[in-house]
This record gives structure tokens, C-alpha cells and sequence, in this order.
């Protein structure tokens, strides 16, 4: 990475107007020329026009690493937080109001190695936010090591003769921990980042994106397989359309867990799109909040002094 | 000791008793006691612990506010277990290094703490499993069948269950207690059972309370009245250290929380996960600790002052995110209810060798509060100072607290909630286009997201050393001044601190400093100090980091600093407070009292850990003498 070079603020736009580019971009980024995560932070500029939120109800969030520096570069509230731990902080905001748009940006590392536990249990619980994953299948930050996402046979300074313990299949973990809006993409598509993120802010529960984002620096040439332009195959899910002609009966629904599962399961480059999306099950949100209106209900939404006085008269 | 001589008539009815049968007509002198050490052991499912959860919520009853308590809970669950009480009037400090009556249940009961029962003392022993020294004559002996008793009052088909009820009911009578609150107490407890359960339980009470007197002549003895000392018109609440910090912070506004079980510290995460829907907050059970101290942190980032916690271990897991707190100035209380270490230790032990951990640990330069409460109530008093610390100075802040308070319960004057209750609402009022989240000379106070800027420069929260933005930052200057920034806030809270509490002489020998839970044997330990005519003092801190201004100058009034700490002395000799006042005051009189035995303090044990560093043949001569209440005194 190269070094920092924070630019002045953009003038207070007035209340309600249209959320800009302009209006949204903060420090230029620190980035690599040429790295992956320029395109994903362009599409995400994108998908925060479309989306359209009051501004400062949009909180962008991430953990340590290359990508992880992503809410430097967005002018919205923010955090940079600490190695891996993203996604709990994450959780503590979206629980914690209920009415923020939280977006979480990560590493391969970040997510899937030293916070591949609090992926799991976010997933599973399903709290409401978007998680991005900037897959690049090294560590950028710290100057190429092996990544839970290094293929078998990549040579890093901790690999020097190529890595050979088995990677991590992230739509796989992804869909055994729960989660409820799975998606993949591709840094070099910006149009279907867009579409998966902006799929992605709409789904009530815990989706993720996962962007194989190139790391110009230290794996060039990793997701060129799956590049055109570089004389790999583009493959897109393909997506049951509800049309009733007979080739919709062979297309992949998004709620067909075991279709996701095969999805994920196909022979690398595999499909981009969204693999899996579940509306059924309920956001942590939802049931705390559930949780909190019976209870209330039961002390009849007694004030907060009237609640600790009673507590205590019972322990006289 | 002195045996009392008993009346003729050996018996005579708690004037409180609701009915006057029989035993009503017999009339006789109850010895005047102002206090008394009652050890329970049995096992933990005969309900020993709920003998003394009614004792204490008595005392915490009773119109003369005439008994207090402490209770040391049982050390292994499922197996042995003790339970014990000390009543009195006025101030009871510690649970007493010695019993005066020790009620045994089984032979194992009897074999490990008949020697903890001062001799003089009473023992009353279940006859149906215990066989006591036939030779032994130090104690007055009070044999009672009380399996069969309680099986023959209770009807046979509950087995023995309600052997509690009926020590009860034993100790009801010998202490002249309210029968007629006790009654009501036990209805109350069992109240949402079905009416058998009451029933069973009150015929075994009864039995207890009219068991034929001539098994206990000697017994009966009345509590002293005394005026009622606290502010007038509040009552008295019971409760255990866990449950007062868990309203305390309930007091202080927190409406939100996040943790991963661990003992001792579970029972706290356990009521708020019950109590915070009803005031419309909430509590995660997180799948760890650091999880756990990262979705509180991201609570408070929306404005919600929130709560994480844990035990020793689970603290350490916590270190790397409570320097990020530190770095980005987020306001948290993370709880540590500390336990015998290191590593899983003594878990159901208590110790205080988490002190440096909670002052210093974590990576870099991290300053932040550390508070320690010195009782039960105190737990309420310092969760709620905590709430307030952590938003003025925008800061963690910890809570020391230990094992032995947070399952010790204690009668205490009810808080006055209505003024000390804090409205726990997010300020996202629109901040101005000058709005710095890390402004130099300045406390930092966040602006939750939500929150509209008026620069529209929206400000990020970072664990990187940033300018006054946020934004990242390589400046060597920068990192001078905003180390500065954060050292000095915590600076200036340590000039707002009220005075240490100080008793005894303001100058002399020997100056005993305690922190936590050791508050109450210290203050007995220099009672009998100073009885043995040394010059002496005792200091107590609440206020471990930063430390309150002054202690350089307090310190210089006394010949030796003894502080009486649960931790090891270390390679250099000193324990772990010890050694951060040396550091901080550079004063050679410090010295040390420590141990690691995984229990409180005996009284006697701080004195005979004074002696060890003063001269005093007075002092020398009190040790092992000590009385401490008795049974027999009139
Ligand atoms: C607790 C901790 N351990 C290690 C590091 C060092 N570290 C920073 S980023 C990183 C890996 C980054 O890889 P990834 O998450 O894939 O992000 P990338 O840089 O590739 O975008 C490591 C090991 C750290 N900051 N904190
Ligand atoms: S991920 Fe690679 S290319 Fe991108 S900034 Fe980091 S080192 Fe540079
Ligand atoms: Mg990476």
C-alpha cells in the first residue's frame, strides 16, 4: 500500500437531497495502483446512490487489512476496528439502532482465518448487515503470506514452495453457517457488484458478497480464470426467472439451500451470483426486539424507575 | 470463655411468636448478643444456602434493622458445601474467622469444620449421620436427629428434603428470630410452588422451631436492640455483590450488553439478560469474550453505554479490543469478578492478582479506569460511578470485583433511586461543521451514527493514531500529543476523586491499606491494632487507576505502609497494589500482606501480617487471642 493522503471534506449537503459520489467520497484511497478493492469501492459509491439512505444513517465498518481500510475512503459515520472482530462490533451497531444501514469490509484473512468464528455465529444468528469480503486469496497488508483462501501450490514468504494445506470454500462455510443472503462476484464486473450489493442492502438478515478482488501486488493473474479479458470463463448463476416455460424448471432458485450447496461445490472459477437467499428465517433484530415487546408487555411498559423500585422492594 | 449460666426455666418463646402455646408459658433470660457466626455445612443439596438466603433477607426485614450479614458460599457444587452467617448489630465487617455455632450435617461435614468452631462454641450435629469425638469437651454439644425429625414431621414421603427448614426453624428459636417475617419469607420463596411444597416446608420448620427443649437448655439468646443508623425511611434490601453491580448498572443507565459465560462473573450477565428487555434494551450472548467486549463496544458507538465482562481468563481475551477502546476513546464497563489464577486456577476461588491485568494489560500505552468496590453495596455504588467515569471522560472502565462478593450477600440500606437514576438516552442531536471526534485539549465525545454533521464530513472511529479528523496518521508529534490526550484526561479525573476513605490514627506506626473486599478486615484488623496500643491507620482505595491525588502525603505519616492484598508477593516481594504505589510514590515503607489460599481474609490474619512488619510485643501477644463475637457473653 502505498502511503496516505486524506483530502479536504465535501460542504454538508442539505437534508434529503440525493446522496452523491461527491458527497461520499472521503480519503483518497491508499491502495496499490491497480488493485481490485478500487472497483468495489466505485461500485459501492454506486450502490450508495441508488440506495439513497439518509446519509448519516449509513455506518461503513471493518476490520485490519488492505481492504479493511475501505471506511477511510467512504464519507459516511465509520469505524476501523481490529483484526478480525468486524463482524461482533458490527452486530452491537445494528442491534444497538436498529435504523442504520451497516455495511462490514474485509480481507479473506480478516474473515475467514482470525474472525472465521464470528463469521460463523453472525451468519447463524442472522443479524441484519452486509458483509463484503474482498477475497484476494493472500495477505496484502502484511506482504503476502498464505491466506485460508491461498490455493494448494501458491508460493508466499510463509509457503515458499506453495501452500499446501486445503483452502477454505467461502460460499460453502458460508451457507453451512446460516447465512441468509449469499452472493459472489467478481472485481472486474462492476455492473454485477453493484446488482449483488445493492441485492445484498436489501435482504432483512446478514448477507454477504464475496468479491474476488485482485491483489495486483502480491497474487497477480489469481482470478483470471474466471476474467474474460483474460481468456477465462464468466459464469453466472442462473437464476430461476418464475416465468413458467420449461427451461425455468432447470434454473437455480435462490431459496434451494442444496442447489446453493452444488453451486458452491462446482470446480474453481465456479458461478458468480447469488447462490443463496433465505426471507423465511427471522433477524436477531426481529426476535430481541420480539423478546423486548413481550416483556413490556408484561410489566406493562412500566417506567424504567418504576422497574429498578420494584426490584428492590422485592429484596427487602 | 465464660459459660452462661442458664435460668431455671431453659426455655422461652420468641415474644414474637404468632401464637402462644405451651411453650409460651415458660418464661426465662435470653442472653444479649450483638453478633454471631453461624457455619451450615452439609451438602449443597440439602438447601443450606437457602437457610442463609432467609436469615439474611430477616435481617434485611426486620423493623429494628438489628442483623446484618455476610455469608461465605459453598466452595464445590454438588458435593460439600457451607454456608455462613454472621448476624449483629451494627457493622459486621467480614464473616468471622471463627464460628461460634457450627450446625453439621454429616460426618464429613463434621470432620473438615469442627475445627474452624471456636472452642467454647456450640455444635449441633445431625445424630442420624454424625458421631462426634466422644472426648472431646471444648464445645457445648447439642445432638439432634434432625433426618429423622424431619422426616417424622414432614410425613416420610419427601425423604428428608426440608432438613433446612427445620435448622430453620432450630435457629429461629435458639435466636429469639421473627417468627412471624420468617413465616412469611418462606410462604413468599415457595409461593409459586404448589401448596404441599409451602405445607412440608412449614411443618418442618415448626418441628425445628418446638423441638423439645432439653436437648438445647443452654441455647437462647436475643439480639440486642440497637437504633437504626441509616437514613431514615428507606429500608433495608439483601442481595449478593453480582446482584448489587447488576443494578447499579441498571441505575447507571445501561441498557445494553454482551458476554460469554464464565463463573463468577455469569450470574451478572444472567439478570441483565432478564432484566434489560423490560427497560427496552437487550444483552448478547456473544460466542466469546472477544465477540463479547466488540458487540458492547459496538453498542456504545451508537450512544449506548454498554457492559461487557467476564473472570480472569476471559478478560485477557479481551485486551486487544479494550486498547482499541482506549485508542478510539469509546465508553464501556467491562466487569472482571477476579478468581484464583492463573489459567482456570481456583475458578470458585477468591484472589486479586487481576489488579496489573486490569490497569496495564493490552499492548501500548492504554490508560484507562479501574474501580474496585469494597462490599455488597459498594457494588451497587461503584457500578454506578463507573457509568458515569466511562461517559464524562469517554473511557473504559473496569470493575474489579471478586468471587467472595459476588455471591456474598449483604443487608444494605435500600439506594435512593430516584436521584440517582440516569436517563440513558444517545445524544444525536445535529453536531456543528467544527465537530472533531479526537479534539486536542479537549475530552472526546462521540457522535453516534445517526447523527447528522454539519460539515458533512462524517467522522470515523479508529484503532490507528489519528489527528483530531480521525483521520490516519504517521506523525510523530501527533502520536506525542494524543498519547498525551488520552494520559491526561484520565489525569484529570484522578484530581476529581474524593478522598481515599481513612480511619484510626491520622499518623503513627503502621498506615494498613486494603482494596475490594478486603475493606471489611481491615477495618476490624485495626480495631484490634489499635486495641494492642499501636498507632494506626487504615486506608482504603476504591480508586485503583488512576489513584487518588494526596496518598504521597498521607503516606508520610506513618512509619510503614502495610498493604493487605489476596495475590502472591511476587519475585520482588511485593503484592501486585504493593508494587504500582511503590512505583508511583517511590516510597520505601511500603510493604506487603499476601496470600493465596483462594480465601478472604481472616481479621486475624491481617493483624499477625502487620506484626510481621512492625515491632509491637503488644501486638505480638493480641495474635490468636482475638476475640471476636461469643456466644456466652452477656
Ligand atoms: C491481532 C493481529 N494479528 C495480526 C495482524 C497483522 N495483520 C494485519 S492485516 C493481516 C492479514 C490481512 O489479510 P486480509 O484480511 O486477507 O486482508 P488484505 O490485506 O489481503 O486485504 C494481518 C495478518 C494484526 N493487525 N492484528
Ligand atoms: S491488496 Fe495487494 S494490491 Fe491491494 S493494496 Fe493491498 S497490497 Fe496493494
Ligand atoms: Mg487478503
Amino acid at each position: 500500500m502505498s502511503s496516505s493522503a486524506p483530502t479536504l471534506a465535501a460542504p454538508a449537503a442539505p437534508a434529503g437531497a440525493p446522496l452523491t459520489k461527491k458527497a461520499l467520497t472521503a480519503d483518497h484511497p491508499t491502495w496499490c495502483p491497480g488493485c481490485g478493492d478500487f472497483a468495489v469501492l466505485a461500485a459501492f459509491y454506486r450502490v450508495l446512490e441508488k440506495l439513497n439512505y439518509p446519509h448519516e444513517k449509513i455506518v461503513t465498518f471493518a476490520g485490519i487489512g488492505c481492504s479493511s481500510r475501505f471506511p477511510y475512503f467512504v464519507n459516511t459515520h465509520g469505524g476501523h476496528y481490529i483484526h478480525g472482530r468486524a463482524l461482533p462490533f458490527a452486530a452491537g451497531i445494528s442491534l444497538g439502532s436498529d435504523d442504520l444501514h451497516v455495511f462490514v469490509f474485509g480481507g479473506d484473512g480478516d474473515g475467514f482465518s482470525i474472525g472465521g468464528n464470528h463469521l460463523v455465529h453472525t451468519a447463524r444468528k442472522n443479524v441484519n448487515l452486509t458483509y463484503v469480503i474482498m477475497d484476494n486469496s493472500v495477505y496484502g497488508l502484511t506482504k503476502k503470506q498464505t491466506s485460508p483462501t491461498s490455493p494448494i501450490g501458491f508460493k508466499t514468504k510463509t509457503d515458499p514452495t506453495g501452500a499446501f494445506d486445503q483452502p477454505i470454500n467461502p460460499m460453502r462455510a458460508l451457507l453451512n453457517s446460516g447465512a441468509t443472503f449469499v452472493a459472489r462476484s467478481h472485481a472486474t464486473q462492476v455492473n454485477h457488484m453493484i446488482d449483488m450489493m445493492l441485492r445484498a442492502a436489501k435482504h432483512d438478515g446478514f448477507s454477504v458478497v464475496e468479491i474476488l478482488s485482485e491483489c495486483v501486488e502480491f497474487y497477480e493473474g489469481a482470478f483470471d480464470a474466471a476474467n474474460p479479458r483474460k481468456g477465462g470463463a464468466w459464469k453466472l448463476v442462473d437464476e430461476k426467472k418464475h416465468d413458467g416455460t420449461p427451461e425455468d424448471a432447470a434454473r437455480h432458485d435462490p431459496s434451494d439451500e442444496l442447489g446453493a450447496m452444488k453451486l458452491a461445490l462446482e470446480a474453481w472459477p465456479g458461478s458468480f451470483g447469488v447462490f443463496y437467499e433465505n426471507n423465511q428465517r427471522p433477524t436477531k433484530n426481529k426476535l430481541e426486539a420480539g423478546l423486548i415487546a413481550r416483556t413490556r408487555e408484561k410489566t406493562k411498559g412500566a417506567a424504567d424507575l418504576d422497574l429498578l423500585k420494584a426490584s428492590f422492594a422485592r429484596l427487602r | 470463655m465464660v459459660r452462661h449460666p442458664l435460668s431455671v426455666t431453659p426455655f422461652m418463646v420468641s415474644p414474637n411468636h404468632p401464637e402462644s402455646g405451651p411453650a409460651a408459658a415458660r418464661a426465662g433470660n435470653p442472653q444479649s448478643l450483638s453478633d454471631v457466626v453461624i457455619r451450615l455445612a452439609g451438602n449443597s443439596q440439602d438447601g443450606i444456602q437457602s437457610i442463609g438466603g432467609f436469615l439474611s433477607r430477616l435481617a434485611g426485614r426486620s423493623d429494628q434493622e438489628v442483623m446484618t450479614y455476610m455469608t461465605i458460599p459453598s466452595t464445590i457444587s454438588g458435593g460439600p458445601s457451607i454456608f455462613q452467617v454472621r448476624m449483629g448489630n451494627g457493622d459486621i465487617l467480614s464473616a468471622g474467622d471463627r464460628a461460634d455455632m457450627l450446625v453439621a450435617f454429616y460426618q464429613h461435614s463434621y470432620d473438615a469444620h469442627v475445627g474452624s468452631l471456636r472452642p467454647g462454641g456450640v455444635l449441633i450435629y445431625d445424630t442420624d449421620h454424625v458421631k462426634p469425638a466422644a472426648d472431646d469437651h471444648r464445645f457445648t454439644q447439642v445432638p439432634i436427629p434432625i433426618t429423622s425429625a424431619t422426616v417424622e414431621a414432614v410425613g416420610g414421603t419427601s425423604k428428608d428434603k426440608g432438613k433446612n427448614m427445620f435448622v430453620l426453624g432450630l435457629l429461629a428459636r435458639i435466636f429469639d428470630l421473627d417468627v412471624e417475617k420468617l413465616t412469611a419469607l418462606v410462604k413468599e420463596r415457595f409461593g409459586g410452588k404448589n401448596e404441599d411444597v409451602v405445607r412440608n416446608a412449614m411443618l418442618a420448620f415448626d418441628s425445628g422451631y418446638a423441638w423439645p427443649q432439653n436437648n438445647l437448655r443452654d441455647l437462647f439468646y436475643r439480639f440486642e436492640a440497637v437504633e437504626r443508623t441509616g437514613p431514615a425511611g428507606r429500608p433495608q434490601v439483601t442481595m449478593d455483590g453480582n446482584m448489587a453491580l447488576t443494578y447499579g448498572l441498571l441505575a447507571g443507565g445501561v441498557r445494553h450488553g454482551a458476554g460469554y459465560p464464565i463463573t463468577p462473573w455469569s450470574s451478572i450477565m444472567e439478570q441483565l439478560r432478564t432484566e434489560l428487555p423490560k427497560y427496552g434494551g437487550l444483552f448478547v450472548q456473544c460466542e466469546d469474550e472477544i465477540a463479547s467486549i466488540s458487540t458492547a463496544l459496538g453498542f456504545s458507538y451508537t450512544g449506548h453505554l454498554a457492559v461487557t465482562g467476564s473472570a480472569g481468563p476471559g478478560l485477557s481475551l479481551k485486551m486487544e479490543a479494550l486498547s482499541w477502546a482506549v485508542m478510539a476513546e469509546m465508553p464501556l464497563i467491562v466487569v472482571n469478578v477476579q478468581r484464583g489464577g492463573p489459567s482456570t486456577g481456583m475458578p470458585t476461588n477468591v484472589e486479586q492478582s487481576d489488579l496489573m491485568q486490569a490497569i496495564y494489560g493490552s499492548h501500548g500505552d492504554t490508560p484507562r479506569v479501574v474501580l474496585a468496590p469494597k462490599n455488597v453495596e459498594d457494588c451497587f455504588y461503584v457500578a454506578l460511578e463507573a457509568t458515569r467515569i466511562a461517559r464524562e471522560y469517554s473511557t473504559p472502565v473496569l470493575i474489579l470485583t471478586d468471587q467472595g462478593l459476588s455471591s456474598r450477600i449483604e443487608a444494605f440500606d435500600e439506594p435512593d433511586l430516584g436521584s440517582l437514576m440516569v436517563e440513558p438516552k444517545p445524544d444525536l442531536s445535529d453536531r456543528g461543521a467544527d465537530y472533531q471526534p479526537y479534539p486536542l485539549g479537549r475530552i472526546t465525545h462521540h457522535a453516534p451514527p445517526g447523527t447528522r454533521i454539519g460539515s458533512g464530513k462524517y467522522p470515523i472511529v479508529t484503532g490507528l493514531e489519528h489527528d483530531e479528523l480521525g483521520h490516519p496518521t504517521g506523525s510523530p508529534k501527533l502520536h506525542q500529543q494524543m498519547t498525551a490526550k488520552r494520559r491526561e484526561k484520565i489525569k484529570q479525573l484522578a484530581r476529581s476523586l474524593p478522598a481515599p476513605e481513612q480511619t484510626g490514627d491520622s499518623s503513627g506506626e503502621v498506615l494498613l491499606v486494603t482494596w475490594g473486599s478486603n475493606w471489611g478486615p481491615g477495618r476490624e484488623a485495626l480495631t484490634r491494632i489499635r486495641r494492642a496500643g499501636v498507632r494506626s491507620g487504615h486506608l482504603h482505595l476504591r480508586h485503583l487507576h488512576p489513584l487518588p491525588t494526596g496518598l504521597g502525603e498521607i503516606f508520610s505519616r506513618y512509619h510503614k505502609i502495610v498493604v493487605a492484598e489476596l495475590n502472591d508477593e511476587g519475585l520482588y516481594g511485593f503484592g501486585q497494589l504493593a508494587m504500582m504505589l511503590r512505583a508511583a510514590l517511590a516510597n520505601p515503607n511500603i510493604v506487603s500482606v499476601t496470600k493465596t489460599d483462594g480465601l478472604t481474609f481472616k481479621v486475624s490474619e491481617i493483624v499477625a501480617g502487620v506484626a510481621r512488619h512492625i515491632e509491637s510485643t503488644a501486638l505480638d501477644a493480641t495474635l490468636g487471642a482475638a476475640p471476636q463475637s461469643v456466644l456466652s457473653r452477656s
